[in-house]
C-alpha cells in the first residue's frame, strides 16, 4: 500500500498546478509544497517509509480541516545515494519551489544536501539523521527533530554499565557512517565508568559473521552493543546465539525493526534491547495526545507507528504550524522554526540555533514474546 | 526462426554500410570541415544544460546536474577506461579505484593542506598515475582473466581500506572539501560561469567540459602515435608484438598510467564540486557500468565510447519514471544490445575487422564454432 | 594477539571449513565454465542467488516454523537441495541459452560477453527485488528487505574440538559439499559426458571433427555448475538461514577469487581454493578484525599469482587431471 501511495504522490509532484513562483511575492497562494526525502524504495526503506507515513499523516489531517493555504507533500525517492539526493534536491528548488523539507531522511545524504539547501535557504528537518557532525556545519536552515548520536551513545552506555550493570561488553560496528560513530560513543562513555570494552567491527554486506561470533565467545563478555543496521544486526544475533553466547544484546535506533527478530529468529531475539531516541507510539499508551496519534496512524496505514513515524509526524507539524501562522515563504518558515515551542507527539519540539532539538532523551525498547515493547527512558529504565 | 534470424543480421548489416559511408565520408573530409564539426560539438555540449532540452531529457530530477554527475562523470571515467580496455586490450574490473583516489587526494589535501584545487588536479593526477604503475607493475605480466580478478581485488582493497582507515575520515568519508577558486561577475546568459558554489552546477559542468576536450584531444593524439601503434600490438596479439620487439610490458604499463591519471582528473573534480566523500562513493557496480559504457559503444572508438557512456548514465534517470523497474530494464537492455550488437554501437573500424576474423581483439569464447549465420566468414579460430 | 589466535584457532577452523565448502561449490560452476568457454561468468552469483531462494521455496510451501528432527529433517533438506539444484540449473541453462549463445553464435569477444553477464546479472536481481520474492514469497513491498528461513535444524553440538563444540549444521554442509564433489569428480572423469566437456575445454575444434556436439557440451556444463551452485545455496541457508536478492555479489566475487586462487578451470583448484580462502579469511579476522576480511582475501590472492601465476594447482580442466 505504501508504495501505490508513493507512486500517486510522485506521479503528481512537479506538475501540480501551482504557478511557479515560490509564493515569495504571491499574496496568499493557495498551496504550498512541503518536500519529504529519504530512502523510500531502497534496502533501509523499513526505517524510512515510518516517517514519510507520520508526515503524510500530518498533512493529510491538516488538510482536511479546510484551511486557506493547503499543503501539498512531494516525495523525493533519494534511495540513500548522495549524488542522487543533490539532483533531486536542487529539483525540488527550482522546478517544485518547495517552501520545506522533511528530511533528508539519513546522515550520508544530509551531509551533501545540507549545504544546497543552506545556499537556496530553504528550511529542512529531519526525522531520523543522527551523525553529530551534521550540527556542527553552522547551517542555518537544517534541523532535526531528534537528539544525534553524540546523546544516544552515552545514553545507552549509561544504561548498559547501570540499567544493565554490565561489566565486561564487547562492541561491534558495521564500519557504516551511522554505525562507527554511534559506537565509537558507546566505548568511550563505557570507558569512562571502568566497564571492560573489547571490539571488533563486520561489514554488513557479508552474511557470515563467525569470526566476529568467535572473538565475542572468547572475550566471555555479559553484554555485547551492536552499532549498525536491523538486517546486519539480526543475523549477528543469531550467529552469536548459534555459538552459545548468550550475553544480552544491546542496539541503537538502526536495529529498531521487526527486522531484528526476524532474522535472529523469535527465540534468540528474546530480552534484545534496542536504545533509540525515538519514542514509538505502542498500543498500550495513555496519553491522549499520543494515543490519537497511534489510532490515526493505524486506521490510515493499517499498521502501529513503527520507528521515527511521530518524529515524522511532529517534524511536518512544525511546517503546518508555520503556514497556520502565515508564513508561506522559505524565509519565515525558517524564521517560525526558529521560535517554535509545540508539544509534539514524540516529545517537546523546540530547536537551538544549530538546528539540535532541545529534547535528550534516549528511550530503551526490549524484546518480548517476539514483539518490541517500550522499557523506559534509559536514565531511568531496569531490568526487571 | 531462421528467416527471423536472416532478417535481422540483413539489418545489422545495413546498419553497418551505413556507418561505414559516413565514416568513410568522415575520413575523406577537408580539414576546415572537420574542425567545423568539432567546434559545432563544443558549443552543443555548452548549451546542453538548458531548460528546454532539461525538461525532455529528464523531467523527474534536475537536468544540469545530472549532466555534471553521472551523465559528464561516467564519460570522463569511460575515455580513461578505454585507454585501458578499448585501445591496449587489458581487462581492468577496478577502475573505480583511481577514481577513488583522485576524489581522496582532492579532499585531502584541500581540507588538510589547504591547497588549491588546480594544484592539487596536478598532483592528483601524478598521484593517480604512480598508482596505477603500482598495480601494474606486479599485475601487468598476468593474462587477461587473472589480470581481471586482480584489478577488481584492488578496487575493493582502495575502498574497504579508505573506510576501514579512521584517520582519512574512515565510514564517514571526508567532508567540507573546498570548490575550485571563483573568480566572480563573468556572466554568460544566466550562468556566472566562474563561480563554483553550491547551488549551479552549470560551471562544474563547464569545467568537465573543458576537462573532456583536453582530454580527447590527448587521447587522440596518443592513438595515432606510435604508443597507439603498440596498443593495437598488444591488443591482437601480445606475443606476436613482444617477439615484432615491442616492449610490451612498458606500453601496458604506460596504458594503465594514462587511464588512471584520466580516473583520477574526474575523481579530482567530482570531489570539488560534491563537498562530501565517502567510501560507499566507489563501489565495484561503478567500475561495472564504466565498463558496460566502453563495450556498449563500442571499445576503442572513442565517439562510440562517450556515447555508451552517456546512454548508460542517462537511461536510467531518464526512466526515473518507471521508478523502481528501471535498473531490471536496464539490465535486459545490455544484455539485448550486447546480443545484437557485440561490436558495439559504434564499433572502431579496426575492431570490426578483428571481430570478422573472429578474435574480437580481447580472445574470443572458447569452444565457438561457425553458427547458422556466419556463413563460413566467422570461423573458429584458436 | 598471538594469545587470541590460539584461543579463536579452533572454532575459526571450522568456521572456515564450512563456509570454504560453500566457496568452493560456487567456484566450480566459474572453473567449469572458464574451463570451456574461456569465459567468466559473472552473472554466475545470481546463479547461486536463486539457488537459495529454490530452497527456500521448499519450506515456504510446506509452511515449516519449527525445528524438524529425524526422518522430516533429512527429508526436508534433500527436498531442499534438490529445489536449489533445480532452481540454479535451470537459471544457469536459460542463461547460456539467452545471453551467452547468441554471442558465441557470432563469434563476439568475451568482453561482450562479459558485458551481456553483467547486464543479466542485473536483470535477474532485480526481477528478485521487484517480482519473485514479493509475489512468489508473498512478501509485497519487502523485496530488498532480507529474507529469514525460520529455523528447520536444531543448533545441536556433535561434538567438541579442544573444548570448541562443533555444530551439526556445519557437518552437514562439509559432508553434503565434499559428497557432491566426488560425484562431480566422477562424472566428468568417468562419463562420456565428462568425456565430452573435456575433450571440448582441450581442443573444441578437434571435438567438433570428433563428433562432439559442442552447443550439448556447453549446456550440460552450465548445468552441472549451476547445479552445484544450486547446492551451495540450500547448504549456506541451511547454515545461515538468510538471503536476500542481492547476496550472490559477494558470494560470487569471492568465488572467483577462490576458482583463481586455487587454478581456475581445474576442479579440484575450485576445492582447494575455496577451503584456502575460507580458513584464511578466518584467520586474518582474529589478527586484524573482521573487517579486513576482503583486504585479506584479496592480497592472499595477489600473493600467490605473483609466484604461482596460474594459481595453486594450476589451470588443468584440459590436461584430465580434472
Amino acid at each position: 500500500m505504501a508504495l501505490a501511495l508513493g507512486l500517486a504522490a510522485c506521479g503528481n509532484g512537479g506538475s501540480e498546478t501551482t504557478p511557479a513562483d515560490g509564493g515569495s511575492n504571491a499574496a496568499a497562494p493557495g498551496t504550498v509544497k512541503i518536500g519529504f526525502m529519504g530512502d523510500l524504495t531502497g534496502a533501509n526503506a523499513g526505517i524510512v517509509i515510518p516517517p514519510r507515513n507520520g508526515a503524510k499523516l500530518a498533512i493529510d489531517q491538516y488538510n482536511k480541516t479546510n484551511p486557506a493555504v493547503k499543503i501539498e507533500l512531494v516525495e523525493y525517492d533519494s534511495q540513500a545515494d548522495p549524488s542522487k539526493a543533490v539532483a533531486l534536491a536542487q529539483q525540488a528548488i527550482k522546478t517544485d519551489k518547495i517552501v520545506g523539507l522533511v528530511g533528508p531522511a539519513f546522515s550520508g545524504e544530509s551531509a551533501q544536501v545540507g549545504p544546497v539547501l543552506e545556499e537556496a535557504k530553504l528550511p529542512s528537518i529531519s526525522a531520523s539523521a543522527t551523525n553529530v557532525k551534521l550540527a556542527e556545519n553552522g547551517w542555518k536552515y537544517w534541523h532535526r527533530v531528534l537528539p544525534n548520536d553524540g546523546v544516544q551513545g552515552p545514553g545507552i552506555a549509561d544504561f548498559i554499565a547501570g540499567g544493565a550493570a554490565a561489566k565486561n561488553v564487547f562492541v561491534i560496528d558495521d564500519k557504516s557512517e551511522y554505525g562507527k560513530p554511534l559506537a565509537d560513543a558507546v566505548r568511550a562513555q563505557l570507558a569512562t565508568k571502568g566497564v571492560k570494552v573489547t571490539n571488533d567491527s563486520l561489514d554488513p554486506a557479508e552474511s557470515d559473521f563467525s569470526s566476529v561470533a568467535n572473538k565475542v565467545a572468547a572475550a566471555k563478555p555479559d553484554a555485547i552493543f551492536f552499532g549498525g543496521y536491523y538486517a546486519a544486526g539480526g543475523n549477528l544475533l543469531k550467529q552469536l546465539r548459534d555459538k552459545n553466547v548468550d550475553a544480552k544484546f544491546l542496539s541503537g535506533d538502526g536495529s529498531l525493526d521487526k527486522g531484528l527478530i526476524e532474522g535472529a529468529g523469535a527465540d534468540n531475539a528474546e530480552g534484545a534491547l534496542i536504545g533509540c531516541p525515538c519514542y514509538i507510539a505502542t498500543p498500550d499508551v495513555t496519553d491522549a495526545k499520543v494515543k490519537g496519534f497511534a489510532d490515526a496512524y493505524k486506521a490510515a496505514y493499517n499498521a502501529d507507528p513503527a520507528i521515527y513515524a511521530s518524529e515524522g509526524f511532529d517534524a511536518a507539524t512544525v511546517f503546518i504550524e508555520a503556514v497556520k501562522a502565515g508564513k508561506t515563504t522559505p524565509e519565515d518558515i525558517n524564521q517560525f522554526i526558529s521560535t517554535v515551542d509545540i508539544a509534539g507527539v514524540s516529545k517537546q519540539v523546540k530547536f537551538a540555533p544549530n538546528g539540535e532539538v532541545e529534547a535528550k532523551d534516549i528511550y530503551i525498547y526490549q524484546v518480548k514474546g517476539g514483539a518490541i515493547t517500550l522499557l523506559g527512558k534509559a536514565a531511568e529504565a531496569k531490568l526487571g | 526462426m531462421n528467416d527471423k534470424q536472416t532478417s535481422v543480421a540483413g539489418f545489422r548489416r545495413r546498419l553497418g554500410h551505413a556507418g561505414d559511408v559516413v565514416h568513410d565520408r568522415w575520413q575523406q573530409a577537408p580539414g576546415w570541415q572537420r574542425w567545423a564539426v568539432y567546434l559545432l560539438l563544443i558549443v552543443a555540449a555548452l548549451l546542453l544544460p538548458s531548460e528546454t532540452i532539461g525538461s525532455f531529457m529528464s523531467p523527474d530530477t534536475d537536468w544540469a546536474t545530472i549532466l555534471f554527475f553521472p551523465i559528464g562523470t561516467y564519460v570522463l571515467l569511460a575515455i580513461g577506461l578505454n585507454v585501458v580496455v578499448g585501445q591496449a586490450g587489458l581487462l581492468d574490473l577496478g577502475f573505480v579505484a583511481f577514481y577513488a583516489v583522485g576524489g581522496y587526494a582532492m579532499a585531502l589535501l584541500g581540507t588538510r593542506m589547504g591547497w588549491n584545487f588546480w594544484v592539487i588536479m596536478v598532483a592528483g593526477i601524478l598521484i593517480c598515475a604512480l598508482s596505477g604503475l603500482t598495480l601494474g607493475a606486479p599485475t601487468l605480466r598476468l593474462r587477461g582473466d587473472y589480470l581481471a580478478i586482480v584489478t577488481l581485488g584492488f578496487g575493493e582493497i582502495i575502498r574497504i581500506t579508505a573506510r576501514n582507515t579512521d584517520e582519512i575520515g574512515g565510514p564517514n568519508g571526508i567532508r567540507g572539501i573546498p570548490h575550485p577558486p571563483s573568480i566572480e561577475g563573468i556572466y554568460i546568459g544566466d550562468v556566472e560561469i566562474f563561480k563554483y558554489g553550491v547551488l549551479d552546477p552549470r560551471p562544474y559542468y563547464y569545467l568537465l567540459v573543458a576537462l573532456a576536450v583536453v582530454v580527447i584531444i590527448l587521447v587522440k593524439r596518443w592513438e595515432k602515435s606510435r604508443v597507439g601503434r603498440a596498443w593495437a600490438a598488444i591488443r591482437e596479439d601480445e606475443d606476436a608484438a613482444e617477439v615484432m620487439g615491442v616492449p610490451t610490458f612498458r606500453f601496458k604499463m604506460l596504458a594503465f598510467a594514462i587511464g588512471a591519471s584520466i580516473g583520477g582528473a574526474m575523481g579530482v573534480l567530482w570531489a570539488a564540486k560534491s563537498i562530501s566523500i565517502n567510501p560507499n562513493d566507489f563501489q565495484f557496480l561503478l567500475s561495472a557500468t564504466i565498463l558496460a559504457a566502453v563495450v556498449m559503444g563500442g571499445a576503442g572508438n572513442l565517439p562510440g565510447v562517450m556515447l555508451g557512456a552517456f546512454i548508460v548514465a542517462w537511461l536510467p534517470e531518464r526512466f526515473r519514471g518507471l521508478q523502481e523497474y528501471r535498473m531490471l530494464i536496464f539490465g535486459a537492455v545490455l544484455v539485448a544490445l550486447m546480443i545484437f550488437r557485440p561490436e558495439g554501437l559504434l564499433p572502431s573500424r579496426q575492431r570490426k575487422a578483428e571481430l570478422k576474423e573472429g578474435s574480437g581483439g580481447m580472445g574470443t569464447l572458447g569452444a565457438e564454432v561457425p553458427g547458422p549465420e556466419s556463413h563460413g566468414e566467422e570461423v573458429a579460430s584458436k | 594477539m598471538f594469545n587470541d589466535f590460539i584461543n579463536q584457532f579452533w572454532p575459526s577452523t571450522v568456521d572456515g571449513l564450512a563456509f570454504g565448502s560453500i566457496y568452493a561449490l560456487i567456484a566450480l560452476g566459474y572453473t567449469m565454465v572458464y574451463g570451456v568457454l574461456r569465459l567468466i561468468n559473472f552473472a554466475h552469483s545470481e546463479v547461486f542467488m536463486i539457488g537459495t531462494f529454490g530452497a527456500m521455496f521448499v519450506p515456504f510451501v510446506l509452511g515449516i516454523n519449527s525445528a524438524l528432527t529425524g526422518l522430516a529433517l533429512v527429508g526436508v533438506i534433500v527436498l531442499m537441495i534438490l529445489a536449489g539444484m533445480l532452481a540454479s540449473a535451470g537459471t544457469a541453462v536459460a542463461l547460456e541459452r539467452i545471453a551467452y549463445r547468441p554471442l558465441r553464435r557470432r563469434g563476439a569477444s568475451r568482453l561482450a560477453a562479459l558485458i551481456s553477464a553483467i547486464g543479466a546479472s542485473i536483470f535477474l536481481q532485480e526481477l528478485f527485488a521487484l517480482i519473485v520474492i514479493p509475489n512468489v514469497f508473498d512478501r509485497p513491498q519487502q523485496g530488498r528487505i532480507q529474507m529469514a528461513l525460520p529455523q528447520i535444524m536444531e543448533r545441536t553440538d556433535l561434538f567438541s574440538i579442544a573444548g570448541h563444540p562443533v555444530k551439526l549444521h556445519q557437518v552437514v554442509v562439509v559432508v553434503a559439499a565434499v559428497g557432491m564433489m566426488i560425484v562431480l569428480d566422477r562424472l566428468v572423469n568417468g562419463t562420456k559426458i565428462g568425456r565430452g566437456i573435456r575433450a571440448t575445454a582441450q581442443n573444441p575444434e578437434a571435438a567438433v571433427l570428433m563428433g562432439v556436439n559442442i552447443d550439448s557440451v556447453v549446456r550440460m556444463t552450465f548445468l552441472i555448475g549451476g547445479g552445484m551452485a544450486g547446492v551451495a545455496g540450500a547448504l549456506y541457508l541451511i547454515a545461515y538461514e538468510n538471503t536476500n536478492y542481492y547476496i550472490g555479489f559477494l558470494f560470487g566475487i569471492k568465488a572467483f577469487t577462490a576458482a583463481v586462487l586455487g587454478g581456475i578451470g581445474n576442479l579440484r583448484g575450485a576445492l582447494v581454493g575455496g577451503v584456502t580462502l575460507g580458513l584464511v579469511e578466518n584467520y586474518g579476522a582474529i589478527f586484524f578484525g573482521s573487517d579486513w576480511k576482503h583486504v585479506i582475501s584479496f592480497t592472499i590472492l595477489v600473493l600467490v599469482l605473483m609466484f604461482r601465476p596460474t594459481g595453486i594447482l594450476g589451470e588443468s580442466l584440459q590436461q584430465a587431471r580434472a
